[in-house]
C-alpha cells in the first residue's frame, strides 16, 4: 500500500486519448523503444559485455525537448540515457557501436552505455555530478552564447546526492540558463520514492526560487506547448528552470533486476497510442523493427572498437 | 620575493594575458583576497572572471570543469586543502576521467590549488597534506610550489597539458623568499627538478664531485626549507655534503634525468609531509628502486609525518609533523634499517611529550671542514681528512661561488 502511494504521487496520466503524433516523432519514439528491446534481447542471448539502462516507457521525454532545444544548448546525461542520445543525433548505429565495443563506436568502447560524448552532449555515470558540471559550462555559455542553455537529466533517485544542491544554489545565485529535466519514475533502483526521498521534487526546487513545471502526461503536443515558454524564459532571462516529468519506467534498471511486484503501476504510453493510432503505430512500429534489427545484424559483423588515443 | 606574492603575481599575469581563464573560490573577493590573501587584488581588477563561490567544493570544481569544458580555464581555489575531499567525486569521476573516457582526448584545462600542510596551529582537519589521496588517478596530475619554480610558469604549464591538475601551496612557504638559498649551497634548475648542491663552481647542475654527494633528498617543495636547514645542519655539524632535488610535479614523476646522481648516492631519502602509510615516498621509492636495482647502496629512506592526526598544540603539532631534524635524523641513520625512527613519533594518548632525544651522529659532532660562522668551505681542508682547520675566515660574499676545495681522491 504504502509502495502505491508513494507511486499514485508522480502518477502518469493516461486517461484521455492521445493526440496523433507526427511520423517523425513516433518513427523516433519507436526507434528508441526497439532500440532498447534489441538491446535487452540481446544480453539475453549473452552478445552484450557490461550492463546497460534502458529507458522503456520513458522514451517521449527527450523525444518532446528534441524541438525545443537547439544544436548550440549542451545537454547532460545520465546512465539512462539511450533515449537522450538518440534524440538528439538519431544515431543508432554509433551507440549500438559504443555499447558493443565495435568499430564506428561514438566513444571508441571506452565509454560505453553511460559516458557518452559527442559534440555538445555528454553523458555521466555518477548520479548528481552533472548538475554543476552543466551549470559551469551554463556561466560559460552565458557570456559567450546568449540565448544558449544548458540541459541536463536527472532522476528522482538523484535527488539523493548533494551535489544536486550546491548546483542549484549555483544555478540560481548566478542566474543560470540551466534546465534540469527530471524524469520521476518513481524508482530508484529498487527503491520506491517513498523510501527514498521527503517532501517533494517542487518543494526543493522552491526552496531555492526556482521555477518548477511538472508535466504528469506523455502526449507530445500537450507536453510541447506548454515547456516552450518555460524554456524560452531560461534562455532570454538566463534563469534555471525545473521540469519534472512523472513517468514509467516499463523495464528493469538494468537487466533482470526489476523486484517490483506485477501489480506495480506501469502505464505504456504506446500501448496507450497504439489504441488510439492503430494503423499508423503498425506500419511506425514495422518500420522501426525492421530498421533495428537491421542495423544489430551489421553492427554485431563489425570489428571490434580500436581506442586510438589513450 | 615571498613565495605567496609570487603566485599572487602569476594569478595576475594569467587573468590579464588569456581572457578566457576564471578563477574560482571561497572568499577571496577583495578587500578579504582569499583566506590567504593570493587572490588579492584579483576581483579588482577582473571582477567578471574572479568569482566568490558558496561553501560548495564539489560544485565549484564542477562548475570549473563546465567552463573548461566549454573552450575555458579554470583555476580553483580550495581554502584548505583539507577540503579537497569535499570535491574528490568531481576530481576522481568526472574531471580527469572525462579527458580520456570519451574515446578521444577532451581537453580540460584546469587547476585545483590547494593550501596544504601544518605548523600553523591549525589542527586535524586544517593541515594536512592530502596529496598522496590523488596518487595514481589517471589524467591527473600533482604538483607542489616551491621556492624555486616560478608560479606564472607552473600555471601555465598545469594548463598547458589540457587535464585537470592539483597545485599544492604548504601555508608556511607562501611566507617564505623564493629563489634564494644560503652560501655554500647553490641552486638550479635541472628540467622540472630545482637541484641544491654545494657551491663548487661546477657548471653542469648534475655533475656532483664524489665529495659532495653523500646523500640526496628528494622533497617537494613544502618541505624544502626543512631540508635545507636538515643540509645545513648535516655540512656543519657532521660534515656530509648532500643534493637536494625538489620536482615541481609530484605526480607523474619521471626521475630519468636524476638517476645517474642517485646511483651514485650512498643515501636517496625522501621527505614529505603526508602521513604514513600510502605515501608519495613510497612511490618514488618504488619507482627508484626498480630503475636503480643493483646500483643503489641502500634502500631509499622514507621521511613522513607520523601516523597519526596532527595535533593543535604546537608542542604536539611538532611531534608529529617532519622537522628538520627529522630529515637529518634519517640521512644520519641512513645506513640503518628503516625504523619508524624515520618518522616523528606519534606521542601515546594520555602521557604528555616529551623532548625529543637528541639523534646520535655518524661522523659525530666534531670538528668539520665547514666553518661553521661562515658556512663556507675551512681553508686548507680536505675531504679525506676529517681534521680540517677553520680559521673563522670570512667567506666569500652571498650569491657568489666559494672557492673549490681541494679534493684528494
Amino acid at each position: 500500500m504504502r509502495l502505491l502511494l508513494a507511486f499514485q504521487e508522480v502518477f502518469l496520466v493516461l486517461e484521455r486519448p492521445m493526440d496523433r503524433l507526427s511520423d517523425d516523432d513516433l518513427a523516433l519514439l519507436l526507434l528508441i523503444r526497439f532500440f532498447e528491446l534489441k538491446l535487452l534481447a540481446l544480453f539475453e542471448r549473452g552478445e552484450l559485455n557490461g550492463t546497460t539502462h534502458t529507458c522503456l516507457g520513458q522514451e517521449y521525454v527527450p523525444v518532446a525537448l528534441r524541438t525545443l532545444l537547439r544544436e548550440s544548448d549542451w545537454v547532460f546525461s545520465n546512465h539512462r540515457g539511450h533515449g537522450h542520445y538518440l534524440a538528439r543525433f538519431e544515431d543508432p548505429e554509433g551507440l549500438l557501436a559504443e555499447i558493443m565495443g565495435r568499430k564506428g563506436a561514438i566513444c571508441d568502447g571506452v565509454g560505453g552505455s553511460q559516458h557518452l560524448k559527442r559534440d555538445r552532449y555528454l553523458s555521466t555515470g555518477v548520479q548528481g555530478q552533472s548538475l554543476s558540471v552543466a551549470a559551469g559550462v551554463a556561466l560559460r555559455l552565458k557570456r559567450h552564447e546568449p540565448g544558449a542553455l544548458a540541459c541536463v537529466y536527472i532522476g528522482d533517485g538523484t535527488w539523493g546526492e548533494g551535489a544536486v544542491y550546491e548546483a542549484l544554489n549555483l544555478a540560481q545565485l548566478w542566474r543560470l540558463p540551466l534546465l534540469v529535466v527530471v524524469e520521476h519514475n518513481g524508482i530508484a533502483q529498487s527503491t520506491p520514492t517513498a523510501l527514498q526521498m521527503a517532501g517533494t521534487v517542487e518543494g526543493r526546487a522552491r526552496a531555492f526560487g526556482i521555477e518548477h513545471e511538472r508535466l504528469d502526461i506523455s502526449d507530445i503536443s500537450v507536453i510541447r506547448p506548454r515547456l516552450a515558454p518555460r524554456i524560452e524564459r531560461v534562455r532570454e532571462e538566463s534563469r534555471p528552470l525545473v521540469v519534472e516529468f512523472a513517468t514509467h519506467r516499463l523495464g528493469p534498471h538494468s537487466k533482470g533486476d526489476d523486484t517490483r511486484p506485477p501489480d506495480f503501476p506501469r502505464a505504456d504510453w504506446f500501448a496507450a497510442y497504439q489504441a488510439a493510432h492503430p494503423v499508423q503505430s503498425a506500419r511506425i512500429e514495422a518500420a522501426a523493427r525492421t530498421r533495428i534489427d537491421r542495423i544489430a545484424a551489421e553492427v554485431a559483423a563489425r570489428p571490434p572498437a580500436v581506442w586510438a588515443v589513450a | 620575493m615571498r613565495a605567496g606574492e609570487n603566485l599572487n603575481r602569476a594569478l595576475h599575469g594569467l587573468l590579464a594575458d588569456d581572457p578566457s581563464v576564471y578563477v574560482l573560490g571561497e572568499d577571496l573577493l577583495d578587500p578579504y583576497g582569499g583566506a590567504f590573501k593570493i587572490t588579492k587584488g584579483l576581483s579588482t581588477r577582473f571582477p567578471d572572471r574572479v568569482l566568490t563561490t558558496p561553501l560548495s567544493e564539489g560544485a565549484v570544481v564542477g562548475a570549473a570543469s563546465g567552463l573548461a569544458l566549454a573552450g575555458g580555464k579554470a583555476v580553483v581555489e580550495i581554502m584548505f586543502a583539507d577540503f579537497a575531499a569535499l570535491a574528490f567525486d568531481q576530481i576522481l569521476n568526472f574531471a580527469s576521467k572525462s579527458v580520456t573516457m570519451y574515446g578521444t582526448r577532451v581537453p580540460l584545462p584546469l587547476v585545483i590549488r590547494c593550501p596544504s600542510g601544518g605548523h600553523r596551529g591549525y589542527g586535524p582537519t586544517h593541515s594536512q597534506s592530502p596529496q598522496k589521496h590523488f596518487i595514481g588517478i589517471p589524467g591527473l596530475s600533482l604538483f607542489e610550489m616551491s621556492p624555486f619554480h616560478d608560479n606564472r610558469a607552473v600555471l601555465d604549464r598545469m594548463l598547458a597539458l589540457g587535464e585537470p591538475s592539483l597545485l599544492f601551496e604548504d601555508k608556511v612557504l607562501y611566507t617564505r623568499r623564493m629563489f634564494e638559498v644560503d652560501e655554500p649551497f647553490r641552486w638550479d634548475l635541472a628540467g622540472d627538478v630545482a637541484v641544491v648542491r654545494l657551491d663548487s663552481g661546477d657548471s653542469d647542475v648534475l655533475d656532483i664531485p664524489p665529495g659532495d654527494l653523500d646523500y640526496v633528498l628528494i622533497v617537494p617543495g613544502g618541505v624544502a626549507h626543512r631540508a635545507l636547514a636538515a643540509m645545513r645542519s648535516l655540512l656543519l655539524d657532521h660534515d656530509l655534503a648532500g643534493v637536494l632535488m625538489v620536482p615541481s610535479r609530484l605526480y607523474p614523476f619521471d626521475p630519468s634525468a636524476l638517476l645517474p646522481v642517485l646511483g651514485r648516492a650512498p643515501l636517496v631519502c625522501v621527505a614529505e609531509d603526508g602521513s604514513a602509510g600510502g605515501t608519495w615516498g613510497g612511490h618514488v621509492a618504488a619507482g627508484l628502486h626498480t630503475r636503480l636495482w643493483g646500483r643503489l647502496a641502500r634502500p631509499v629512506k622514507l621521511v613522513n609525518s607520523a601516523d597519526s592526526v596532527i595535533p593543535t598544540a604546537a608542542h604536539l603539532e611538532r611531534d608529529v609533523l617532519v622537522q628538520d631534524a627529522t630529515i637529518r635524523r634519517a640521512v644520519l641513520e641512513g645506513p640503518r634499517p628503516a625504523a619508524p625512527a624515520s618518522s616523528p613519533r606519534r606521542p601515546r594518548a594520555g602521557r604528555a611529550a616529551r623532548p625529543r632525544s637528541r639523534h646520535t651522529s655518524r661522523a659525530g659532532p666534531g670538528p668539520s671542514r665547514w666553518c661553521r660562522t661562515t658556512g663556507s668551505r675551512a681553508a686548507g681542508c680536505s675531504r679525506t681528512s676529517r681534521r680540517p682547520r677553520c680559521g673563522g675566515r670570512p667567506g666569500p660574499a652571498r650569491g657568489r661561488r666559494a672557492p673549490a676545495a681541494p679534493a684528494t681522491p
